[in-house]
């Protein structure tokens, strides 16, 4: 039973209205999530017994990186479908989501920085997830640089969806180094398994802004998903109409 | 005759040919090499401590500086589409063409190794660990470098695109070989690194070929 017809979206014409009316419902949540988000982590969390108020910038940190790996499974996701299935949709999806994926590595970069000024007393070490953070924001950066040096769009989605499946080996490695070396940077702080070892507002506050990048995210790559599909499709006719 | 050798015996005989491309990347490994005391001290103490680190991103870069050849040449000429083509699979043409190339760049870096090492310091026992680890090293850059070198084929700026592409990936093959000569300095002993890069080692020779031969069948669409 399939009440959807998935082949018909697979479609840029298809897509693009379809995308257009899904980019403000997603500005929506992503503005309701992170109000709640913003409220929760800054006025209702309590205080750290042992960081004080530094630890706050994990509403941002951990957020941020959840999203830099999750972007980048859907990514090459995306990218594996794109070959199979040879659909063009799918190469537009990935190259959209890039950006947005190097932008999250960057934030949880810089904010672990910030971070780990005050309660490392440094702002960078070269223990395991840190490193593997780094390569993650250099492969995105290295298929944005692949992407836009081919001029041919089509061989272009499909080296770097390669680019991408091999990138992949990367995300267990950064998921799982707090548990395979012993490092500096502690263990994740949510786990589904066993009970949160956080405050329940905390969490709650985590989880909110964790929406909240992730609808952002949605909806930024919805839209320059569309902007990619005018480009390469400039030459149709529904284009023309579409535009005026 | 088998075409894997048939092809390593070719790009064997090509590359004896042009001597000078190869010996170009072994010197610069050597002089890689030996710009770091002379930039940082000739203290041994401090030499012997980096010497692992400095050797194995000097194999990093001389890889990284014979990648763009492996298929230019070839490509140029058409012989990359006529092996697509052969009734032999082109996975096993393209396996032998890295094994090609491993044997000209990657070999006399291992062989140089033990060499360069003394200069450094390092104990006749850490210049073993040093030489197995590049032994089980070098394939894997090569390897991994193939992906690399196939998906910037006839790329605009290729030679530095490539180096953003491998460099990140080349990191696992880095911290393990490197580690493998500084945990046994340190007596901690370097099998459980050298197992990590062997296992790293058993599946890049399962997957790059195969990636390697997608991403050329995209070049040459």
């Amino acid at each position: 039973m399939n009440l959807i017809n998935w082949f018909k979206f697979a479609s840029p014409q298809s897509f693009y209205p379809l995308a257009g009316k899904m980019i403000p419902w997603f500005w929506a949540l992503a503005t309701v999530f992170g109000a709640a988000g913003l409220w929760l982590s800054f006025f209702v969390a309590p205080t750290d017994a042992q960081q004080g108020e530094g630890y706050r910038i994990i509403f941002v940190h951990v957020p941020a990186s959840w999203l830099s790996m999750f972007i980048y499974l859907i990514m090459a996701a995306w990218a594996g479908l794109g070959l199979a299935l040879n659909t063009r949709l799918s190469g537009m999806m990935a190259q959209s989501l890039a950006p947005t994926g190097a932008l999250m590595a960057l934030l949880s970069l810089w904010t672990g920085a910030l971070w780990g000024k005050p309660m490392w007393g440094t702002w960078w070490v070269w223990d395991a997830r840190l490193t593997s953070e780094l390569i993650l924001f250099f492969l995105y950066i290295g298929f944005i640089a692949l992407q836009a040096a081919i001029d041919d769009p089509r061989r272009a989605d499909k080296a770097g969806a390669i680019l991408a499946l091999v990138g992949v080996v990367n995300i267990p490695i950064i998921y799982f180094s707090v548990k395979w070396w012993n490092t500096l940077h502690q263990g994740s702080s949510v786990s589904l398994t066993k009970s949160p070892s956080m405050a329940q507002t905390m969490l709650w506050g985590m989880l909110l802004m964790a929406l909240c990048f992730w609808m952002y995210s949605i909806a930024v790559a919805l839209t320059r998903a569309r902007a990619i599909i005018l480009e390469r499709e400039r030459h149709t006719e529904w284009v023309k109409h579409a535009v005026e | 005759m088998n075409p894997l050798f048939a092809t390593v015996r070719r790009d064997l005989l090509l590359a004896l040919r042009r001597k000078s491309e190869v010996l170009t990347a072994v010197f610069f490994f050597i002089i890689v090499v030996s710009l770091f005391p002379l930039g940082i001290g000739p203290e041994p103490a401090l030499l012997k401590k980096i010497a692992p680190g400095v050797l194995w991103v000097a194999a990093l870069l001389a890889t990284l500086l014979g990648l763009p050849r492996m298929f230019a040449a070839d490509h140029a000429d058409g012989t990359l589409e006529q092996m697509a083509l052969s009734p032999s699979p082109f996975g096993l043409l393209v396996a032998g063409k890295i094994l090609a190339h491993w044997l000209v760049c990657g070999l006399p870096l291992v062989l140089l190794a033990p060499v360069l090492g003394v200069q450094f310091d390092l104990d006749g026992e850490a210049l073993g660990v040093l030489t197995f680890a590049l032994l089980l090293g070098t394939p894997l850059l090569s390897l991994i470098g193939a992906i690399g070198a196939a998906l910037t084929l006839g790329v605009r700026g290729g030679g530095v695109l490539l180096a953003l592409l491998v460099l990140p990936l080349y990191v696992p093959a880095l911290i393990f070989g490197a580690g493998a000569v500084e945990a046994h300095i340190a007596g901690l002993g370097a099998g459980g690194h050298l197992s990590l890069l062997a296992a790293q080692l058993a599946l890049a020779i399962f997957f790059a070929p195969w990636a390697t031969t997608a991403a050329l069948r995209i070049a040459l669409e």
